[in-house]
């Protein structure tokens, strides 16, 4: 257990590639079905709506809805652990996904429900670039 | 559609048995389920070869549980440890007696996650939010609890009833882990984990393991015991957000609304007939929107239908009183349904909620279910 314990990364595959890639870029992307152009997330093998397996990430406003959140108190991982008490946050994308990811906020008290938000990035290393949120307007 | 209600008062749970609940490094899964079938057999007084189907719940492998058992029977399934199986199972299995696949099942349960220190989070069940520090069961129910308190005002004081009451009836329960009464001040002095929820929001974390033994209502008839009928079921899953596990932005409520259409119609009872509630509690939340769902409450308004100890033996509509799984035993939903089957018999001793004659078991999960027992 040290300071510099690791992070858990993503685990890159073939169908989440793409996600990530435009993270890095700085760019937010959903999976759109290039059939009939249902727009979800994660990465699915083939679209749950029609079953097409023609699929692209394609960029998303990064404008959004804080759905809810919750304050770890406990770390999962030694790599959290300086980081406690962290904030995640529940996500609902004007494009329609929900994603999980941190809120750049450090006071409870201003994360009202229901509150807009918008996508920011934070780079760890030169291969991973994480996307985040922060309060909007 | 199809539905289930040919099934109705057609299956009896006739055996129930449990080992007992703790700490047991010294041994294991299959040590603990034969333990449990053990008890199972004793309570209905029936011989064992005569058990032709097996269903195994987190335990490792079938087989070997057959094996240890010196069973062979002509039917087998096998369930994953998620907790949501429980209810799921006991279904699964009704259908295979109601079918002809077996004559008389024995459902085995164990769990060895105390004395083998499982966490339920961080690299032991990876996922796809694991860059953002997201993790572990209870953290999805802090998402859902914390949106539930925005949108209806429910505070953690009310949700601190349900852990309150549940703690109540263990205190009542000679088997119980958990032997100390708690207050809600405590609650609200607990340490926080997934921030709201706190440590008593939490379920236990012990070994255990439990088995039930079902057959068909004319086969029950030759047994030790009064049967107890399964006389209503129902099921709906909700998959579409499964990639945030444990989770439904709206709590439920669609599909527990569906499965309290099924489950009540099919028994031919409402909500006011239900004389004991035994409801899955990971997390204390999922007990106040298994209430909303089945309609006990309107949705958003579980917070003051618990208020004033409305769950406890006596109370409005007492819940889960061996305590459940925050207070007696976290054997994921069949430790619930073996009490509902005692509450039935009238076993329950100090805390035997008086004439229960219909009790209720449900959970709301990904897996969403109930099942309603009757005397036989």
């Amino acid at each position: 257990m040290s300071a510099t314990a690791a992070r858990p990364r993503p685990k890159i595959d073939p169908i989440n590639r793409g996600f990530w890639e435009n993270a890095r870029a700085g760019i937010l992307s959903v999976q759109t079905c290039d059939n009939c152009r249902d727009v979800h997330f994660p990465g699915s093998p083939v679209c749950p709506r029609c079953l097409s397996g023609d699929q692209s990430w394609t960029p998303v406003s990064g404008r959004g809805t804080l759905l809810s959140w919750v304050r770890f108190h406990r770390a999962y991982w030694d790599g959290f652990r300086a980081e406690l008490p962290y904030l995640v946050c529940l996500v609902g994308l004007e494009e329609g996904p929900l994603l999980i990811s941190n809120i750049l906020e450090t006071d409870p008290e201003k994360l009202v429900i229901g509150s807009p938000v918008e996508a920011v990035f934070e780079t760890v290393d030169e291969e991973l670039t994480l996307p985040k949120f922060r309060m909007r307007g | 559609m199809s539905d289930g209600r040919q099934l109705k008062d057609r299956i009896a749970i006739v055996g129930v048995g449990n080992t007992r609940y703790g700490n047991f490094p010294d041994t294991d899964d299959y040590g603990l389920g034969a333990h449990a079938f053990r008890s199972a057999i004793e309570d209905c007084g029936l011989a064992k070869d005569r058990i032709d189907g097996l269903l195994t719940c987190r335990v490792p492998y079938y087989a070997r549980m057959g094996e240890i058992l010196g069973l062979n029977p002509r039917w087998t399934a096998a369930m994953p440890a998620h907790g949501r199986m429980s209810g799921m199972a006991i279904i699964e299995a009704a259908a295979a007696l109601d079918a002809g696949l077996c004559d008389y099942a024995a459902l085995i349960y164990a769990n060895i996650g105390r004395s083998r220190r499982v966490n339920y989070g961080g690299d032991e069940s990876p996922g796809i939010w694991d860059p953002w520090g997201f993790t572990s069961p209870g953290a999805a129910h802090a998402l859902m609890f914390q949106r539930h308190r925005a949108l209806f005002g429910t505070s953690t004081r009310q949700l601190a009833e349900v852990s309150v009451a549940f703690r109540h009836h263990a205190c009542l329960n000679p088997d119980a882990v958990m032997k100390q009464p708690i207050t809600i001040d405590d609650h609200e002095a607990a340490r926080p984990i997934t921030e709201p929820l706190r440590l008593l929001d939490f379920c236990l974390i012990n070994d255990g393991a439990v088995c039930i033994i079902m057959t068909t209502k004319e086969r029950a008839k030759d047994l030790k015991k009064r049967p107890v009928m399964i006389s209503g079921i129902g099921a709906r899953e909700a998959y579409g957000t499964a990639s945030i596990p444990n989770f439904d932005l709206n709590f439920w409520y669609d599909q527990m609304r569906d499965v309290g259409t099924q489950v009540y119609g099919m028994a031919g009872v409402a909500p006011a007939d239900v004389d004991a509630f035994m409801c899955y509690d990971n997390f204390s939340p999922t007990v106040l929107f298994s209430l909303e769902g089945l309609g006990f409450c309107g949705q958003g308004e579980a917070g003051s239908f618990v208020e004033g100890g409305a769950l406890k033996v006596g109370g409005r509509l007492p819940t889960n009183t061996d305590g459940g799984h925050l207070s007696n035993s976290y054997m994921q939903g069949w430790a619930l349904n073996v009490e509902a089957v005692r509450q039935i018999r009238g076993e329950c001793g100090a805390r035997q909620v008086k004439d229960a004659e219909v009790v209720q078991y449900a959970g709301a999960t990904p897996c969403c279910r109930s099942i309603i027992y009757t005397p036989g």
